[in-house]
């Protein structure tokens, strides 16, 4: 199995790990399949864009590097957009990952929405 | 950077002194050792040569030594050629489940031939217990096999007893000792085994060498047919330089077992302590004392195999885990779980396999080093003491999808 340089360096020197302050939009989703975990933080601001994004993750190196890579992507963007962020869009930026590795990066990306999702659901309780 | 190779249990580099036994059979030593003339004859008498040095290495006579392919190769022939040749007798085998793929998946499969199977369950360090034993043993019982030695947690089992209580019911006993040879002494007339797998390139020797040790009597069927090579019991054209290597690999073992197994002993019980005393939250899987003097096998809590085995590469170290994550399947390893590890804990598994070329130093690197990558790894990980594993996160994913 081989990962590409992108995803030994996003390994290597994760971007955005830990947790951010005020975060008001938490997901945390598992992976059935292996039992691998990741925590998505972030700091949506009142005009719905994403300020900031963190990460916690229990997994492989593909999980982290999928981590590190699909935070940094969607700072800056709006919440519909990051709501239609796919892991495919994770996979391509990264140059590839092992047929295997694949449901890492759909851990990511469900990490995001259900991040987005916990966002509404605590809106709609204010 | 220097490279420091701790995945022994894994393979070994072949030996400079195993190579150069090896090299003139590809090209002096060419002939087919089935030819009567002057190049087969001398290189037939090169292979009972090393079919001598194999016996001794396991107190065994030479007659009783069927070369094959590969340890796994051994490990099928030993069962699907036990289980052919006595199924008019009775169709049940007893096996461990913390065996290698190669005594597993063959077991597996005899059972879809109808062969019913038992799989003896192990306590925490991977023992299995002589009653569970005695108990699963029936009349229709043909075949006992049970690893002498473990390749992910490095338990070594009470083969000699197990042996006794086989030998007193009139089963056939076979068992796996890939991961023994060259660590601890392997003596087939003290173990009472029928049959014994030992595979070439755990012992400094090259891949793709395995023989079988069947006791003479004892009434197999072959795996491999066709010319009458190995005593008519296993065909294809002999692997000359690779037997002739193995031979030299076995000899080498032998003499080196003592002060080869001192060494590494001493050498993992400084890793072990390095670690335990220095890390927080980890666990030695497998026997405290019943264990294979090169191995190590550590659960690391909240973090996951992969990433510590890719950070160790970074710096240099070879390792090799456990963890779903590391092997195709996305199972946690079977020797984990059976051993009691809850999958989560299971996933944070290292194993490092020490040889005889590892030094003080390595380990003291790699103590100093793991301490800081565990650290981070933590860091990372959304999971602690506070935080354990909260299953509804699996569900989450599911309702995404
Ligand atoms: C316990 C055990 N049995 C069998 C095997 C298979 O041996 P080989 O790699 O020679 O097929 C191995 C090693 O891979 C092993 O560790
Ligand atoms: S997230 Fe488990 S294998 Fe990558």
């Amino acid at each position: 199995m081989e990962y590409t340089d992108v995803v030994m360096e996003n390994f290597t020197c994760p971007k955005h790990v830990g947790e951010i302050e005020g975060a008001n939009g938490i997901g945390q989703v598992g992976s059935p399949a292996c039992g691998d975990i990741m925590k998505i933080f972030l700091k949506i601001n009142d005009d719905g864009i994403i300020e900031d994004a963190s990460f916690k993750t229990f997994g492989c190196g593909a999980a982290v590097a999928s981590s590190s890579m699909a935070t940094d992507m969607i700072i800056g963007k709006s919440i519909e957009e990051a709501g239609k962020f796919k892991n495919s869009d994770v996979v391509d930026a990264l140059g590839g990952l092992p047929a295997e590795k694949i449901h890492c990066s759909v851990l990511a990306a469900e990490a995001i929405q259900a991040a987005i999702e916990d966002y509404h659901n605590k809106k709609a309780q204010q | 950077m220097k490279r420091i190779y701790l995945d022994h249990a894994a393979t070994t580099p072949v030996d400079p002194t195993v190579v150069e036994a090896m090299l003139p059979f590809f090209t002096e030593y060419f002939g087919n050792p089935s030819s009567v003339y002057t190049e087969g004859r001398g290189v037939k008498k090169s292979i009972e040569a090393a079919r001598l040095q194999i016996a001794k290495a396991i107190n065994a006579d030479p007659r009783e030594i069927y070369f094959t392919g590969s340890g796994s190769e051994a490990d099928n022939w030993a069962i699907k050629g036990i289980a052919m040749k006595n199924q008019a007798k009775g169709k049940h085998i007893i096996t461990s489940n913390i065996e290698h793929h190669a005594v597993l998946h063959t077991c597996e499969y005899l059972e879809k031939q109808g062969f019913e199977v038992t799989y003896l369950p192990v306590d925490e360090y991977g023992l299995i217990s002589l009653d569970d034993l005695r108990n699963a043993i029936r009349k229709d019982t043909i075949l006992v096999t049970i690893m002498f030695a473990n390749n992910e947690i490095g338990t070594i089992e009470p083969i000699k007893e197990i042996g006794e209580i086989v030998k007193e019911k009139g089963i056939i006993f076979h068992t796996d000792a890939v991961q023994a040879l060259g660590n601890i002494p392997v003596d087939v007339k003290d173990l009472n085994v029928d049959l014994l797998s030992i595979s070439a390139h755990k012992i400094y020797g090259p891949k793709g060498i395995g023989a079988l040790f069947i006791r003479k009597g004892v009434p197999i069927d072959n795996l491999i047919h066709g010319g009458a090579q190995e005593r008519k019991k296993r065909a294809g054209t002999e692997n000359t330089a690779e037997i002739v290597a193995f031979g030299k690999a076995a000899e080498m073992a032998t003499e080196q077992l003592e002060e080869n197994a001192a060494h590494m002993k001493k050498l993992r019980d400084l890793l072990i302590k390095g670690v335990m005393d220095k890390i927080p939250q980890v666990r030695l899987n497998g026997h405290p004392e019943k264990r294979l003097p090169g191995n190590v096998n550590f659960c690391f809590d909240y973090i996951e195999g992969e990433s510590i085995l890719l950070s160790l590469d970074i710096i240099g170290v070879a390792g090799s885990s456990g963890s779903a994550c590391t092997s195709g399947s996305l199972d946690p390893s079977h020797v984990l779980l059976a051993i009691g590890l809850p999958a989560g804990v299971a996933h944070g598994s290292l194993r490092l396999t020490i040889g005889k070329h590892t030094t003080e130093e390595d380990i003291n690197y790699v103590v100093e080093n793991l301490i800081q990558i565990i650290e981070r790894l933590r860091k990372m990980s959304p999971i602690n003491a506070d935080c354990p594993i909260d299953d509804a996160v699996f569900d989450k994913a599911d309702h995404h999808h």
